[in-house]
């Protein structure tokens, strides 16, 4: 078995609302894929296709070689996290752990010993020993996110789906439990796949990240691929913040208006374009080739970093740099800025 | 909020009718055989409890064609019967809002110590017999009662005339206007009322143009239901009433009374006035469900 | 106004809001004079009967078989308006079907219809002669005059708590919970009463209580059916009213009392339960 998870040019459609347009893509086995859009991008819809919980209009999805729609929802063996958990709120703890083993067919199903080790054991991997007998009224956002995940590890899923696993929480929690969720991936080695509409969070967990963009996927690759070579223009917008400078590229430089600012780029995208630069691509020189000439407008201070806007004449926005070190210059200084990474996008 | 769900949970809030939650059926959800069956099980248990009453009354009122149907609601115990209805709802329904804005106005904006009591207070007629919200009164003012001597003495007449009915009327209905008012006063909270304060409104007019406002179609609901019930209310009338002709009789007594007389048709005539009474009560109260569904959607747990 | 002048005590939550003395005072008076001093009144007649005379009345044959049919028929008819207004329910809030709207609309006809029209239909309908009378006459069953007919009144006025209780929670608890078992590989079955069901006990059991409070009450819709033949079909409510007609107002008193006591009790116990599983639960 290569492939755990194959989606297969996927379509589907609510009323009037076209919520996935031909979507395919492979997941990997242990491998963990976050689903990364803005709402009404479809991902949701993807990750409840994936579980079986929504027909697909046309394509299929294949478990290793088998195609889902052959196999009952039992039968898919589907860990599935919800966003507001869905435990069930009229059992312990430790009886919504034990639901999915005690729901088996008498023959499968585990002498009620054997679950109650199987429920102590993942009590401990989800770190909440002793909390067997509360119920889910009693208990902590951050604890009931880590019953569900228990619930739907203890029945040794194919597959581990979870749906804005962090949405729910607030910020301090979110940042604690992402560490631990990709630690505990690294040891369990689950083939998971997360849906999140946080970019930072899709890029800190994520073996690879796949963006959708109404009902579309518009890329897919490692955090460092999609983050410094985005395919589309939505994907670098989506990532992170960007300025956006018109540009014709000739040969292989991108000229704004008559000065040559960036080099190196691909001899086949002559003509108009839209060159996108990270804040953090961008640094001040003292001079040189390809550099840009501004003033500085305003100097804000974002957590670690120090942030400068610089205007430039021909661009109506003033472009946006991350300063790292302490050294700053004055506001109203004139400077020059060299572009350290860009990515073009033709806008003909 | 999850992208791509809009067809599923936007149809538990949304009035419109097509949007019926749809997707998770297809997948959790009952065979079609299961469905049909469970819904004919409840159609039937639903036409035989509710709907053959309803249609006896329209059929046996017309036993006797559209002149005996006349008739029987012209005649003048029938017409002082309907007046009587009308005056002691008159009576007990503008009581009834009064106290039960100004309790949900304590209840709902306040926090002070015994409110729990309070609203188990104010429930309670709904957990007494009619037949004893009739009996207390007896027993207070009748010409055996505690201040029966002092009435008489005085020429007070409470029991056997309107007095009574307008009291058994107003204990029977006491609790539905507050009921109606006070989830729906919470849901709201306080903060537009201090708003107006702190402009400078004065507190009545902040009663008058904030707080009414806001919760008038629950008032109007509560109205609705106090008002249905006082006009058909039976048995706390029938004890404090006497069923004087012509003089103590309410609708719902006349009807007692023709019906015992085995003047059948023309009880089912005066009965069918009051299920017209409460056809237009439920469809008002269905209408304001469906147009006004989120702003007493709280006040639905009965 | 009033609330404003007032300094803040100890019994009561300082507020910007005025009008706690004018409302809190309109509530009482009227609460008093209206429900409590009446209520107090029954309760002190009673008491004057004197204890023997209070147990000859509770315990004469007349006054048990009354008690015995209300209650007991209450329970009757609340048990199966818990059951099909359950399955009711279940089917407004989850199945499409023309005429949904309609009857979820028609669920509420017993609170708004008088009891009496209710009652002289009911009657007309049950018995020998009436649509359905006349089908069960040759299978020897008889519904009016009987306690049966009483049951079938009883039915009719507790058929609304039950549904309404029960919808709304019902309606939160579709949806994520029912696919989250059938993922972790529950049969129907087993998601429908270990999943879905078990939430919605607390208000099937509130809605069971209403019912049958109503229930026990319960008099115009139930005389007209019920032939109201001593120690058989004779309700509690009724043997009130005779009483008062022989201006027998203690054993009417007592009758009363009895009636609120067993009564109150049963809503105590319920809510107590209630509370304890809330606790639980937390906020259902």
């Amino acid at each position: 078995m290569t492939v755990a998870v194959t989606i297969e040019s996927i379509d589907k459609r609510f009323l009037a609302f076209q919520a996935l347009r031909n979507v395919s893509l492979d997941i990997q086995p242990g491998e963990l894929v976050a689903l990364l859009g803005p709402s009404g991008s479809g991902k949701t819809t993807l990750l409840r296709l994936i579980a079986g919980l929504e027909q697909a209009d046309a394509g299929r999805v294949l478990f290793g070689d088998t195609d889902t729609r052959d196999l009952s929802l039992r039968d898919r063996r589907i860990g599935f996290v919800f966003q507001h958990y869905a435990l069930f709120k009229t059992m312990t703890v430790a009886d919504n752990i034990a639901f999915g083993l005690r729901s088996r067919p008498r023959a499968e199903r585990p002498d009620s010993a054997e679950i109650k080790r199987r429920v102590q054991a993942l009590l401990e991997l989800v770190q909440l020993p002793g909390l067997e007998r509360r119920y889910p009224s009693q208990l902590s956002g951050g604890q009931r996110q880590r019953v569900a995940l228990a619930r739907a590890l203890a029945i040794e899923p194919q597959v581990l789906l979870l749906d804005e696993p962090f949405g729910a929480l607030d910020a301090r929690i979110r940042k604690d439990l992402r560490a631990w969720l990709r630690d505990l991936h690294s040891r369990t080695g689950h083939t998971t796949v997360f849906v999140t509409h946080d970019q930072e969070e899709a890029l800190e967990l994520a073996d690879r990240v796949a963006i959708l963009h109404e009902g579309k996927l518009e890329q897919v690759g490692t955090p460092d691929d999609v983050y410094d070579h985005p395919a589309t223009p939505f994907v670098c917008e989506f990532l992170g913040e960007a300025n956006r400078l018109p540009v014709r590229i000739v040969g292989s430089q991108a000229f704004l208006d008559d000065r040559p600012v960036l080099g190196g780029l691909s001899q086949n995208q002559s003509g108009a374009a839209a060159l996108y630069v990270r804040p953090h691509h961008l640094k001040f020189v003292d001079d040189g080739p390809l550099s840009i000439p501004g003033v500085v407008e305003e100097l804000r201070r974002t957590g670690p970093l120090r942030r400068a806007e610089i205007a430039v004449s021909g661009l109506t926005k003033r472009l946006a740099l991350d300063l790292t070190s302490q050294v700053a210059p004055a506001i109203g200084e004139r400077v020059r800025v060299k572009i350290t990474h860009a990515t073009a996008f033709a806008t003909a | 909020m999850s992208d791509a769900t809009l067809p599923r949970h936007d149809a538990a809030a949304a009035p419109a009718p097509a949007a019926k939650p749809q997707s998770a059926r297809s997948v959790v959800g009952e065979s079609p055989i299961i469905q049909a069956a469970l819904i004919t099980v409840s159609l039937a248990f639903l036409l035989l409890f509710l709907l053959l009453p309803l249609i006896t009354v329209f059929v046996e009122a017309g036993a006797r064609g559209w002149s005996g149907y006349r008739e029987a609601i012209t005649e003048p115990d029938a017409v002082s019967a309907i007046r009587l209805t009308l005056l002691v709802a008159a009576i007990a329904v503008p009581f009834n809002v009064v106290v039960g804005v100004a309790a949900a106005w304590a209840i709902a904006k306040f926090e002070f110590r015994g409110k729990n009591l309070l609203i188990s207070l104010i429930d309670l007629p709904f957990s007494v017999s009619p037949v004893i919200s009739g009996l207390v009164y007896v027993l207070l003012f009748g010409a055996q009662g505690y201040l029966g001597p002092f009435l008489r003495a005085n020429g007070i007449e409470i029991i056997f005339a309107l007095p009574g009915l307008v009291l058994a009327t107003i204990f029977v209905t006491f609790p539905f206007v507050a009921r109606e008012l006070i989830p729906h006063m919470q849901a709201i909270g306080s903060t537009d009322e201090e708003a107006a304060l702190t402009l400078g409104a004065s507190p009545w007019r902040v009663f008058f143009s904030i707080t009414l406002p806001n919760v008038k179609w629950s008032l109007f609901y509560g109205v609705l239901l106090c008002n249905a019930r006082a006009m058909g209310e039976f048995g706390a009338v029938a004890v404090v009433s006497g069923k004087i002709r012509g003089l103590t009789n309410t609708m719902p007594l006349h009807v007692e009374i023709l019906y015992n007389e085995y003047m059948s048709a023309a009880a089912f005539a005066v009965a069918s006035l009051l299920a017209g009474l409460a056809l237009v009560t439920l469809a008002l109260k269905a209408l304001l469900e469906w147009r006004y569904g989120d702003a007493i959607a709280a006040s639905r747990r009965h | 106004m009033a609330g404003r002048a007032a300094a803040p005590s100890a019994w009561r939550r300082p507020s910007v809001l005025p009008g706690l003395g004018l409302s809190l005072g309109i509530t009482l008076t009227a609460l008093s004079l209206v429900v409590l001093i009446p209520l107090a009144a029954l309760f002190i007649k009673a008491a004057s009967a004197g204890p023997a005379e209070i147990w000859a009345i509770a315990t004469s044959p007349r006054t048990l078989a009354a008690l015995r049919l209300s209650f007991l028929g209450a329970l009757f008819a609340a048990c199966i308006n818990a059951a099909f207004g359950l399955i009711l329910a279940w089917v407004l809030v989850r199945y499409d079907f023309p005429g949904r709207r309609l009857i979820d609309a028609a669920v509420d006809l017993p609170f708004a219809l008088p009891t009496a029209v209710a009652g002289i239909a009911l009657a007309a309908i049950y018995a020998p002669n009436g649509w359905v009378g006349a089908l069960l006459a040759p299978l020897d069953i008889k519904v009016a005059y009987t306690p049966l007919g009483v049951m079938v009144a009883l039915i009719f006025i507790g058929l609304p708590f039950v549904v309404r209780m029960v919808q709304p929670v019902l309606e939160e608890a579709q949806g994520d919970i029912e696919e989250a078992a059938a993922l972790l590989g529950a049969s129907r079955l087993r998601t429908i009463f270990q999943v879905i069901l078990p939430p919605v006990l607390p208000a099937l059991l509130t809605g069971f209580v209403l019912a049958f409070a109503r229930a026990v009450g319960e008099y115009g819709s139930v005389i007209f059916i019920a032939g109201n033949i001593p120690m058989l079909s004779e309700i509690a409510p009724l043997l009130i009213v005779i009483k008062l007609e022989q201006f027998d107002y203690a054993g009417a008193a007592v009758i009363a009392t009895l009636m609120l006591l067993l009564s109150f009790a049963l809503i105590l116990l319920v809510n107590l339960i209630q509370a304890r599983a809330r606790r639980r639960l937390g906020d259902v």
